[in-house]
């Protein structure tokens, strides 16, 4: 690879379930920074008849040459040698074609060194296919039975603190054994387990495991009860994806040959932004990737008890916009689908629908129609996705915590959700649903529905979905990634704000009354949506005054003072109510809802 | 740009196909010699996948130390064992007060662990045997674990099925694509074939198909809650293939009643009477797997040279298939390929194609949204 100070032209690609998509980034010499120039797709080759990633890369690339009229190709190979005319300087890939990393962790406790070995899998950027331990209620053979059915590209092996239990963690061992498992691809090939637990077990493990299985040993992801050292583990999945996983995936070994660095599972590179982002601008941040077979959702919160802030990845498989579309369906039910659809709709005809963009996932919505049912659809991936993150998002479970008396008023149980929306600074949408949504407002609609902000809140999408690619640039030129990050990858949709109720409060009860440092005051009653001019790049301080049954995160009826910052959708003002959000069950007030909603951000060109 | 790259199914008068028949674990391959003919159910590889395994407490049931166990097994590690034989004996005080084990299963004791005293038991090998599914020869050996055949054949690749590979004779029963299959028309006469249908059919037509006899149904569309009433439950991720409903379904156009097209429906009837292959078997993910209908044909030696023809590229003059609403099922010819991105109904710049259809319209839909009709 070139010195960092050589490199002005960026190839970078991702290789999804679905699509393919390539990016050119240059150094503007005029300006003195990176810029994003073209992007170009095209549909993934993993599959049948082709069973060769490379040619899906190749067809997106042909994309990009063709749109920004520069050579990048020659004989199918990518021209690294750079001149004014053609070629790159790098050659970058993220990956989650092929179903991404599939794994199964095992520890002794459920909800201890169980849980962490999930944290560092999903951290890794994996799907978590199971989660064995031998308190989780199931017989061993069923736990044998299980790690054979669902062949996993790896496993890793956790359990006991340092110093604690060795039985249990020989059991588990001996479980994986017993089973036998063989990997995914590649018949011949030993299945990669990784043991990441008490190191006075290795011997125990290695002599069970060592024959039947290609056996690592890493540190203790949790050396001591109220310590999580998820890093090792984490780099050894990451390392093991390169050489065992990818390697035997179609094309895959072509494709390592052509990039300048390794390839990263595209939810690493996604997760590695928006820890980058959350650190730099020292914020809590929700990042969510909904993409076609998954739904990827990162968070960074200030863990009360460690006082630091804790990156947390969930990967929700099944839940995503194409292949998984309808196991969407069958996890949120026809009912709760229906409840966004802004019109009268056959559930029948909702049901082939969906069957029929799950057959054919690379279709995109051609009507205005099939775009709303589409949106629908993606309400519910997204907000399933958010509760099985906030369902792992959690605190160390089993630590005494050491408190003080000033403590003594917020004693908050081990192992609560760190997910707090009421603290959140920043929600991040980017996958296609959500970067390619005709306007903004779609984006912003979607993703409050979803997630339901509370108290201030600033929304900001990928514009075009390149956080994967950005997050791998991160990694060889941090400088680049930021500035395409910055100026062209992020865009701010706006501040939301979202008070919350005491209790169940009626349509047109007093709500919140905002006094602009302008001198400009605005009052919302509750129970309804709206949007307030505040372009891009404006902010204003604010003075927020709720009603005394509303808290926008100061206490009920106590005001806040803040600096709103603007965005290509507006200032919105969210009162429709946080102890549940509901919407109308008949179908004449619901779809008036929906359709009154819809209006007040200009949603859809059909409801002015 | 005078072409753009798009995904499509097959429907092809004449092509050469091969199929992989891999065991699941090293066997034994019955062919060896390359160029053998064969059979659709000939046997070309088989093995013994390893049994169940059964871990057993063996410590607990003797109520000794962990350590204690090895002592008291009566049967070598790796040996055989048979259901009730005793399988470890405690020495008992003096003689006296012995605690035993019995084997619940026949099949080895493959391990025992000093620290858990756990025992794992393995069930006797079950027998795994691969036919050729397809009649054909063979081209390709993989030592012990499969081989390729090779066919010429009549090809369809359907989009969306269910149930596994069977096998039986084409039989056209409609007269016309469009036309829906009905209850009526599966008789007695229809069991063990190949049932061509045209447009649709219900869960009770499938039912019916079911209980007739009928190996499998070829038709353009189905409604997904017939679907769910037919297999008993709701189709979470495209992954099918292992549904014991008695029937393999293939659906060559989508969801919805929808017209086969004419020139799948063309094929397949003029195939009345052949034997086929067929495998519902569907795979959206990791592996795209879609169902499909062999014929294989018979030819001299002059016509098997069929080459190769690149495939996936959409260009002026291509026949294809609209995918999506709110042209969905309807076939046509490109006849345009704006090269820059056009605005459509949804606000959407996208990248498009102009499509003269059957009918002599012309529709201007994105280029995502149709397939190619491969040949």
């Amino acid at each position: 690879m070139k010195p960092k100070e050589q490199i002005k032209t960026i190839l970078a690609t991702d290789c999804g379930s679905t699509t393919t998509k390539a990016i050119l980034i240059q150094k503007d010499d005029k300006v003195g920074r990176y810029r994003l120039i073209v992007r170009g797709e095209a549909p993934t080759t993993v599959e049948s008849p082709f069973e060769d990633v490379t040619i899906g890369v190749l067809n997106s690339v042909k994309e990009v040459e063709e749109l920004v009229d520069r050579k990048i190709l020659e004989n199918d190979k990518i021209i690294k040698d750079r001149s004014e005319s053609e070629g790159v300087d790098i050659y970058i890939s993220t990956s989650s074609a092929g179903g991404g990393l599939q794994m199964m962790v095992a520890g002794v406790v459920k909800n201890m060194t169980a849980e962490s070995a999930a944290r560092a899998a999903l951290g890794a950027g994996s799907i978590v296919m199971d989660v064995i331990a031998t308190n989780d209620k199931r017989l061993p053979h069923q736990r044998i039975e299980r790690i054979r059915n669902l062949r996993p590209d790896m496993i890793l092996l956790s359990g006991g603190i340092d110093g604690g239990t060795t039985k249990h963690v020989a059991e588990l061992a001996e479980l994986i054994a017993a089973a036998d498992p063989k990997p995914r691809f590649g018949s011949t090939f030993k299945l990669p387990v990784i043991f990441a637990g008490n190191k006075d077990a290795r011997g125990m493990v290695e002599e069970r495991l060592k024959e039947k299985t290609e056996l690592f040993i890493v540190d203790n992801l949790r050396p001591i009860l109220e310590r999580e050292n998820l890093k090792p583990a984490r780099d050894k999945i990451h390392d093991l994806f390169m050489e065992h996983v990818m390697a035997q995936a179609p094309g895959y070994r072509k494709l390592m040959s052509w990039t300048d660095v390794s390839i990263m599972p595209t939810p690493g590179a996604v997760g590695l932004l928006i820890e980058t982002v959350a650190k730099q601008e020292n914020i809590q941040v929700i990042g969510v990737d909904i993409g076609g077979a998954t739904t990827d959702v990162f968070s960074v919160f200030v863990d009360k008890t460690e006082k630091k802030p804790v990156f947390n990845r969930t990967v929700s498989a099944n839940l995503g916009m194409s292949y998984s579309i309808s196991n969407v369906m069958a996890e949120a039910g026809i009912p709760n689908i229906m409840r966004w659809v802004p019109f009268k709709m056959d559930e029948k005809d909702l049901r082939n629908r969906i069957r029929n963009k799950m057959i054919r996932p690379t279709t995109i919505p051609q009507t205005l129609e099939e775009l709303k049912v589409e949106q629908a659809i993606a309400r519910e991936a997204l907000r399933l996705a958010f509760i099985q993150h906030k369902f792992m998002a959690v605190g160390l479970k089993g630590v005494q915590q050491e408190r003080t008396i000033s403590d003594a008023f917020d004693q908050a149980a081990t192992g609560v959700s760190l997910v707090d929306m009421m603290n959140l600074n920043m929600l991040i949408g980017s996958g296609g649903v959500l970067s390619h949504a005709p306007r903004r407002a779609q984006s912003a609609l979607m993703m409050i529905d979803a997630f339901l902000p509370e108290g201030v809140t600033l929304l900001a999408v990928d514009s075009i979905f390149m956080m994967p690619h950005l997050g791998v640039l991160s990694t060889v030129h941090p400088e680049a990634a930021t500035e395409v990050f910055d100026n062209d990858c992020l865009i701010r949709l706006g501040h939301c704000i979202a008070p919350v109720e005491k209790k169940k409060k009626k349509p047109g009860d007093s709500c919140l009354h905002i006094k602009f440092e302008s001198g400009r005051e605005e009052s919302v009653e509750f129970g309804t949506l709206k949007l307030f001019e505040f372009p891009e790049g404006k902010k204003e301080k604010a003075v927020l005054y709720p009603d005394r049954n509303f808290d926008l995160g100061a206490g009920f009826g106590k005001e806040i003072e803040t600096v709103l910052e603007g965005g290509v959708v507006g200032l919105i003002v969210d009162t429709r109510g946080r102890r549940p959000f509901e919407i109308a069950k008949t179908d004449e007030e619901r779809i008036n809802k929906l359709s009154a909603w819809n209006k007040a951000l200009n949603i859809y060109p059909d409801e002015r | 740009m005078a072409h753009a790259y798009t995904p499509g199914l097959m429907v092809t008068e004449r092509t050469v196909l091969r199929k992989e028949r891999r065991l699941p674990l090293k066997g034994k391959v019955a062919l060896d010699k390359i160029g053998t003919e064969v059979k659709a159910l000939d046997v070309v590889a088989r093995t013994e996948l390893p049994g169940n395994v059964l871990p057993f407490n063996l410590a607990g049931k003797l109520g000794t130390a962990t350590s204690d166990v090895k002592n008291a097994l009566k049967v070598e590690i790796g040996g055989t064992i048979t259901k009730g034989q005793m399988i470890a004996e405690t020495k008992g005080f003096m003689g006296l007060f012995k605690a035993s084990a019995r084997s619940p299963i026949d099949g080895t004791l493959e391990s025992l662990s000093d620290v858990t005293g756990q025992a794992i038991l393995r069930e006797p090998p079950q027998p795994v045997e691969k036919d050729a599914y397809i009649d054909g020869k063979i081209v390709e050996i993989f030592p012990e674990e499969g081989v390729v055949v090779e066919t010429v054949c009549s090809f369809v690749q359907g989009i969306f099925g269910i149930g596994g590979e069977t096998r039986g004779e084409i039989f056209p029963i409609v007269g016309d694509p469009s036309e829906e299959l009905t209850v009526n028309h599966i008789t007695p006469e229809c069991k063990g074939k190949i049932v061509i249908g045209g447009s649709f059919c219900t869960s009770e037509v499938m039912k019916k198909a079911a209980e007739t006899g009928v190996k499998a149904i070829v038709v353009g569309g189905v409604d997904d809650e017939d679907l769910k009433k037919f297999i008993g439950y709701d189709i979470g991720v495209a992954i099918t293939g292992h549904e014991d409903v008695g029937l393999t379904l293939v659906v060559t156009e989508g969801f919805g009643k929808i017209a086969m097209a004419k020139k799948t429906f063309r094929l397949l009837c003029s195939k009345k009477g052949s034997m086929a292959s067929v495998n519902g078997a569907t795979q959206i993910r990791a592996g795209v797997m879609r169902p499909e209908v062999i014929i294989p044909i018979k030819l001299s030696d002059d016509d098997k040279k069929i080459e190769f023809k690149e495939s996936g590229m959409m260009e002026i003059g291509t026949l294809v298939r609209i995918i999506r609403e709110p042209n969905f099922g309807m076939i046509g010819e490109v006849s345009e390929l704006p090269p820059e991105p056009r605005q459509i109904e949804t606000e959407a710049k996208v990248r498009v194609v102009k499509v003269k259809l059957q009918d002599g319209k012309q529709v201007l839909l994105p280029r995502a949204n149709v397939e190619l009709i491969e040949e």
